[in-house]
This record gives C-alpha cells, sequence and structure tokens, in this order.
C-alpha cells in the first residue's frame, strides 16, 4: 500500500518506526531480565511516538542529539538494529564497537550524534551543530531530544539563550514523561510547566500529544519549516508516559498500580494501529504483515549481536589514541 | 622573526588560522566587539565578521557544549573561557562530553576543539581567578592540555592545538601576558614537545607555563652558586614528552619541579612517580610548588605561594647537595 495518499503513507511509515522502538526494546527488556545485557538500560516503551514523529519531519543530513533513554531517537533516525543491540551486548560490531553502549549510541552518517549519559548535554551541543549549519551556509537542521527533568538543567537555559539569541536552527525537543528519574515533575519543576520557559527567551512554544505521531509530525515540521527559513528555534514539548522504570529493574514504587494501568491504555502504537484501520490508510493484513517483518528485523539483530564478541583491550588502547611514550 | 608580546602571538595565531581554514571560529564572552578582556582577539571581528568572531552571554558550560556540538558538525571552534578557574562551569562538556566523544562511538566521532583560558597566577587575581587547574583537566583522558609560556609558544602551541582532531585546553598565562619575544611566522611545533630552555648537567629543573620566567633566573642564581641546572619547559602536561626528561635525568640523576599548581596531585607528583618508577635518580625529588591552600590574595602572601626564583635555586643547589 503505498502513493494514494501523502497522509496515510506518513501515517504507516510512522507506524512501522513505532513498532520497530517497540519490539526492539521489548526485547532488550527480555534479554536484560535474563541478564543477558551488561550495565544500565533505560526504556522508552510508551514514548515511541514522540521519536518517530519528530525524525520523520527530519532530512537525512539534519542531525539530532539524544538522551540516556535514546534507542527510540537512534531508530527513527534509521540507525541500524543489529549495530545497535550488539553495542547493548557490549560487542566489537557494535555502533560504538563496545566502548559506549546503551547510554552513547551515535551513528553520525545519519545524523545521530549521540545518545548522553548526562541530563541536559545535548541541549547546547545541538546549539553549536545548529550554528555549524548557519556558519556554513547550508540550510540543515538540528534537534535536540530531552526530558522535562533536564529542564532544569543549566544546559537548559543557557542553550536555548544561546539558540535564541542566535536565531539557531535548531528544534527542541522535550519529552516529558512526568518523571524526573524517580521523582514526579510536582516535586522538581516550579511555575506552568516547560513549554512556559520559551517565552522567557523570546521562543516560540507548542504542546502537543506526545502519544500520537502524526500531531507530533505537525509539530515538529513546523518549527523544522521555521527554522530552515532562518526563523530560527522552537520549544516542543510532548508528554507521553514511560511504562517501565527509569532503567529496567527500577520497581517503580513511586508510582500507583492505577496509574501504571492508566499509561498502558496511552499506548501510542495502539493508537496509530486504529487510526489506520479507521482512515482506511491500512488494513489488518497489512498490520500483520509489518508484526511479522518486523518481528524478523529484531530477531536478525539479535543473531547479529550474539555473533560478535568484545573488542580486545589492545584495540580498545588504539582506538583511545593512547601513546605512551617510553 | 618578529618580536611580538605574549598575547599578540595569541592574536596573531588566531588571525592566521582564521585566515587558513574558513572552518575556524571564535566563540567566547568579549571575544568580539570588545577584542577580549585582555586584547587577544582585538581586530579578529572586524576581519573575520561577526558570524565567526561571536560575542556570547556568560555561560561558559553552555558556550563550550557550543563547541562540542560545532565541531561535531564540522567546524573547528575556538572556544574562549575567561580564567581557567571557570572551566569548573563548563567540566561537564569537556570531561564528559568532548573528551570522551572519540572513544565513546568506537572511534567514530572527532571533537578538533580548542578551549583557550587563562591562568591568572601571581596577578593578585587571588582565590576564584587565580588558580592553575591543568591537572584536573590532565588527568582526564581524552583531553590535551597546553601551556604555553613564550610569545613562540602563545603562537604555535595553540596553532597546532587548532589543527588538531581532537580537543585541547590551552592554559594561557597572565604573568607573561607582555612579556616579548621573537615569533618565527608559520612555525609549527610538534604537538606534546617539551623545550629545553638550558642545557646543563648537574640538575634537571622541569617548568610548567607561567613558572618559566621564575626558572630561568633560578638557573642564572644557581650558576653563580656553581650549579649547572638543565631547565626542560614541560610546553604540554598531555602529551607528555617523557622521553625528554628522562633523557635529562639519565645526565644529572636529579629532578626539581616548579609550576604553579598546588603541589599535591598536582604535575610534579606525576614526574617523581615516573622518574621513580625508571630509577633514574640518584638525589631526592624536590617539588617547589604553592601549598594545599587556596592562593591568597595580599601580595606579601601571593609571592610566598608562588615561590621565587631564590628557592627554585635553593631547591636545584639542595638537590645537588643530596646526592
Amino acid at each position: 500500500m503505498s502513493g494514494r495518499d501523502p497522509r496515510g503513507d506518513l501515517a504507516r511509515n510512522l507506524y512501522v518506526v513505532q513498532l520497530r522502538i517497540r519490539r526492539f526494546e521489548e526485547t532488550v527488556a527480555r534479554l536484560f531480565a535474563q541478564g543477558r545485557l551488561p550495565g544500565f538500560v533505560h526504556l522508552s516503551i510508551g514514548q515511541e511516538a514522540v521519536a518517530a514523529g519528530a525524525c520523520a519531519a527530519l532530512r537525512e543530513d539534519d542531525v539530532i542529539t539524544s538522551t540516556h533513554r535514546g534507542h527510540g531517537h537512534c531508530i527513527a533516525k534509521g540507525g541500524d538494529l543489529g549495530r545497535m543491540m550488539a553495542e547493548l551486548f557490549g560487542y566489537r560490531d557494535g555502533y560504538c564497537a563496545g566502548l559506549g553502549g546503551s547510554m552513547h549510541i551515535a551513528d553520525l552518517e545519519r545524523g545521530v550524534l549521540g545518545a548522553n549519559g548526562i541530563v541536559g548535554a545535548g541541549i547546547p551541543i545541538a546549539a553549536g551543530a545548529a550554528y555549524a549549519f548557519q556558519v556554513r551556509g547550508l540550510d540543515r537542521v538540528a534537534l535536540a531530544f530531552f526530558g522535562d527533568g533536564a529542564a532544569n538543567e543549566g544546559a537548559f537555559h543557557e542553550g536555548l539563550n544561546l539558540a535564541a539569541l542566535w536565531r539557531l536552527p535548531v528544534v527542541y525537543v522535550c519529552e516529558d514523561n512526568g518523571y524526573a528519574e524517580l521523582t514526579a515533575t510536582a516535586v522538581h519543576t516550579a511555575g506552568p510547566g516547560v513549554a512556559a520557559r520559551a517565552a522567557a527567551y523570546g521562543m516560540p512554544a507548542a504542546e502537543v500529544d506526545g502519544t500520537d505521531a502524526l500531531a507530533v509530525h505537525d509539530v515538529v515540521a513546523r518549527a523544522v519549516e521555521r527554522c530552515r527559513s532562518g526563523e530560527g528555534p522552537t520549544l516542543v514539548v510532548a508528554r507521553a508516559p514511560r511504562w517501565h522504570g527509569h532503567f529496567e529493574g527500577d520497581p517503580q514504587r513511586y508510582r500507583s498500580r492505577a496509574e501504571l494501568e492508566q499509561v498502558r491504555r496511552e499506548d501510542p502504537v495502539a493508537l496509530l494501529s486504529r487510526r489506520l484501520l479507521a482512515e482506511r490508510w491500512a488494513d489488518p493484513t497489512w498490520l500483520e504483515a509489518m508484526a511479522i517483518e518486523i518481528e524478523a528485523e529484531v530477531t536478525a539483530a539479535v543473531a547479529f549481536a550474539e555473533g560478535s564478541a568484545p573488542l580486545d583491550p589492545e584495540a580498545m588502547l588504539r582506538v583511545a589514541g593512547v601513546e605512551e611514550r617510553p | 622573526m618578529t618580536e611580538l608580546r605574549y598575547w599578540q602571538a595569541i592574536n596573531q595565531a588566531l588571525a592566521e588560522e582564521m585566515e587558513h581554514d574558513p572552518l575556524v571560529v571564535l566563540v567566547g564572552e568579549d571575544v568580539g566587539a570588545p577584542g577580549g578582556a585582555f586584547g587577544a582577539t582585538r581586530g579578529l571581528r572586524e576581519r573575520f565578521g561577526p558570524e565567526r568572531v561571536r560575542d556570547t552571554p556568560i555561560s561558559e558550560l553552555g558556550i563550550v557544549g557550543l563547541g562540542v556540538g560545532a565541531a561535531l558538525a564540522g567546524l573547528r571552534p575556538v572556544i574562549e573561557v575567561m580564567f581557567n578557574d571557570f572551566l569548573t562551569l563548563a567540566l561537564d562538556q569537556l570531561a564528559n562530553q568532548a573528551a570522551k566523544l572519540r572513544f565513546m562511538t568506537g572511534g567514530r566521532a572527532q571533537v578538533p576543539l580548542v578551549v583557550r583560558t587563562l591562568v591568572g597566577a601571581g596577578k593578585g587575581t587571588g582565590p576564584q581567578h587565580g588558580q592553575s587547574l591543568e591537572a584536573w583537566l590532565g588527568h582526564v583522558p581524552g583531553l590535551s592540555v597546553a601551556m604555553p609560556a613564550t610569545p613562540a609558544d602563545a603562537y604555535g602551541l595553540l596553532r597546532v592545538a587548532i589543527r588538531h582532531d581532537d580537543p585541547v585546553v590551552v592554559f594561557e598565562s597572565l604573568r607573561q601576558w607582555n612579556v616579548r619575544g621573537e615569533v618565527t611566522p608559520g612555525e609549527l611545533p610538534g604537538l606534546g614537545r617539551a623545550a629545553v630552555r638550558r642545557r646543563g648537567g648537574d640538575v634537571t629543573l622541569v617548568s610548567l607555563g607561567g613558572a618559566l620566567s621564575r626558572a630561568m633566573r633560578a638557573c642564572e642564581l644557581a650558576a653563580a652558586a656553581g650549579v649547572d641546572v638543565e631547565l626542560i619547559d614541560l610546553r604540554w602536561l598531555w602529551p607528555l614528552d617523557w622521553a625528554c626528561v628522562e633523557s635529562s635525568l639519565r645526565k644529572t640523576g636529579r629532578l626539581v619541579v616548579v609550576h604553579d599548581a598546588v603541589g599535591f596531585l598536582g604535575p610534579g607528583a606525576e614526574l617523581a612517580a615516573r622518574a621513580a618508577e625508571r630509577g633514574v635518580l640518584t638525589a631526592p625529588v624536590v617539588r617547589v610548588v604553592p601549598p594545599r591552600t587556596p592562593v591568597p590574595f595580599s601580595p606579601t602572601l601571593e609571592a610566598a605561594y608562588f615561590i621565587g626564583a631564590e628557592r627554585i635555586a635553593a631547591a636545584c643547589q639542595e638537590a645537588v647537595r643530596n646526592g
């Protein structure tokens, strides 16, 4: 199915990307629970529509900065599932040769400047990429994903001020999932919310339902258009609850059972599948075929990762550029 | 050869590199219209335009982060952080981002970022403008640290730093700011190469950054007392030119270190440890370094804190007496 209706094409693409993120991360959760993945893993299940919608509004040569909860962003920007999975295993065929892990996956060819283990760090970095595009006379755009918790970092205020001052081609996308780590918004954010802070920098802000990928796409597409026409940055706040804890293994004692049940009723993947059927953009056969195809992609990614191995320590020193003179 | 003051040599290096490569940009507080708090960027905005020479808000974290992103997206940014004490505000972007990006991406990302910053030591700048934090940065794998002490090095080391594909922090010296010296246009010294400022056979004196002038006077005082000092200006804390230091120590067997950073865990501690590991010493190491206190403001106390040429010379004589 394609070609009849551009809106339908977009919706189907967004669905495929969301489903790819969902199945990838469900598999990661399972592998982690089995003790097969080292370190920390932060999952974005429930927030897939933000990554899918925002990245669909970008060109291939646009760039993003991502967060510790960044698998979805990388997948939505076209990242390779096998190399991502190999990185989560800590293996040499991973995006970072196993030296970075989940929180540092980057794909520079696809404009993924990196996930980040430091909350808010991508905000000034995205401004810098946008500044480079401005100096070089390119019409490329930078987009920074960050969470509601990052809006209380100095990096947020310093980055937004610079971006607005210099009218940089950057889109700031705040994924508001209601929690900064284990702490609810009411405890960590003063004032009427993150979006309201844009006004202080003379920057337009838009709030959008972060479980609606089409709505996210439309809002970000307008922000990207503003960037390309030299009008400067926009702050987009997309509310989308996360289903899992801050990290895998977080028992989420700070959330009620009722809340956890409620957020699963706001399933962005299910919402879009219903919309696809209602608008006749897809039929059940297509949905079934996509489910099978993506299941196979994720299975292949795991197999690719399992076929790899850790880098040897000597090679690690070479990557680090260690030059110990005698 | 031209004779320039230290700050003019910085200006000259920036101008040449901006001329040479349109991807070099200069970003920092007061670098544009004001021409730098102490004049180092004078005239550059007029010459290269406000796109490439940008005045910023007082946002050290923001502007160093901006530099990281700009470097990832193809520029070669030179970020100015007015005093090295203010690097503390930007440490995440330096230590967690710039320093680690190449490694964290399995070698794929490149961050050709230069951060220029000033050491106010010895100029009455007090506890928050007079520190020497080079060891903090040198401790972080992935960062190079340059410490030019002469106009020739203020020019040469900065140009090397700008052409380097990985992040470099250049600690400039306010104490040396108006010192005049010969500068050879076009000269590009090797990355991480120390300079032997005086040949001698009795004792190896290693000096860092702005300590050089006192170290040179100390050499003369020691010579008058019959001690022949070999003076090494380290120039880079990282990459460390240990080969240069060791070959001198194999000749003298005696090590004296002078720097403006506090002694505890300072650069001298690393040099002493390496000398001990190599077994090249015949006398105990002497570190002529400030105590582990903040930098005092009072000129009298400050003069005592940053140890003068007489005591450095005495340390060299002591090393000779002890073995």
